[in-house]
């Protein structure tokens, strides 16, 4: 079979047309925030008023002792996912840690707080500081019900909004990407 | 006269491989046995009791949370935190051998359970106890 090339100059002006229509389908991905995020924002300047996690949401290096220490009851949730402050607060605290004794030596929580301060989220404008990741106006916007079913967070397999690998399998490697979502049944 | 060199190389590299530590810093029974020492410094010590171990490792003791609310009835099995749903590695030695081989690792969890549980520190007769009946676990 051979290529008859007499349309080829109207065969590519198609294949471009098909491309840009894609390409822009494609970058309304993150959907109405990207467009809309600066006027409709909270309060604070900017999107999310202000409370953005981070990008990266962690360094390439994670910190061996963050990664050990913090993982054994919950993921070890990336630090760019909240402010440096909300990490400061919580290493303050792990007596009381959301309901249980998270204590650490003094020397293992020196070297944590300064990996998660200094990996803090880098789009964090505004001047708060929540303890949880899920109360940041970033958080709630991504998973709210227009993104999210309410009968989702029904799911027992669910349990909780704080337990990310049910939709993101890989959040323990700080991997949020959206095409990597996978809701449970 | 290389194979001199060879052979004294070779030497070397054996008697560092047995002289290597091993990857666990005590055993379980190392670890009851300083329990055992903080222990005795009690009045009226009479050692350790694994049936009183288990009783106290399955009870409630004025909260919601027990021992096993998290590590199960059978510490041999895989374990379930009471709130996230994490996955615990058995705890009983005898199902799991790196349970137990580091003095501070045993220090700080059981600082912190004995906290969530108990609202405070276990005695040494209580860690002993506990430690005792774990090592009867069978897998």
């Amino acid at each position: 079979m051979s290529i008859s090339y007499k349309n080829f100059p109207r065969a590519v002006a198609v294949a471009v047309l098909a491309m840009s229509v894609t390409m822009s389908v494609a970058q309304a991905d993150d959907d109405r925030d990207e467009r809309y995020g600066e006027e409709h924002s909270e309060g604070g300047s900017g999107k999310y008023g202000g409370e953005n996690r981070g990008n990266p949401l962690q360094p390439a290096q994670i910190n061996a002792k963050f990664q050990q220490e913090c993982s054994t009851c919950h993921i070890a949730y990336a630090p760019g996912l909240l402010p440096a402050e909300s990490w400061r607060k919580i290493m303050a605290g792990l007596g009381k840690h959301f309901g249980s004794d998270a204590s650490l030596t003094g020397q293992e929580n020196k070297e944590i707080a300064a990996f998660l301060v200094n990996n803090a989220s880098n789009r964090w404008s505004a001047s708060t500081a929540p303890l949880r990741i899920t109360e940041s106006v970033w958080f709630k916007r991504k998973h709210d019900g227009h993104e999210i079913s309410p009968a989702v967070w029904k799911n027992p397999q669910v349990k909780s909004p704080a337990n990310c690998t049910a939709c993101h399998p890989q959040a323990d490697r700080g991997n949020f990407n959206e095409h990597g979502i996978r809701m449970p049944r | 006269m290389s194979y001199l060199y060879y052979a004294s190389g070779l030497a070397l590299i054996t008697l560092a491989g047995l002289a290597a530590q091993p990857a666990f810093a005590e055993t379980p029974n190392e670890i009851l046995a300083s329990i055992q020492k903080e222990a005795a410094g009690t009045p009226g010590f009479q050692g350790f009791s694994a049936a009183r171990g288990e009783g106290f490792f399955k009870a409630k003791h004025g909260n919601e949370l027990s021992c096993s609310s998290c590590h199960t009835e059978n510490p041999a099995a895989l374990g379930k935190h009471a709130k996230t749903g994490k996955v615990i590695q058995p705890i009983a030695p005898p199902a799991n051998a790196e349970r137990f081989s580091d003095a501070g690792k045993v220090a700080k969890w059981f600082k912190r359970n004995c906290n969530d549980v108990l609202e405070r520190a276990c005695t040494p007769q209580e860690k002993g106890d506990v430690l005792a009946y774990l090592l009867t676990v069978k897998k």
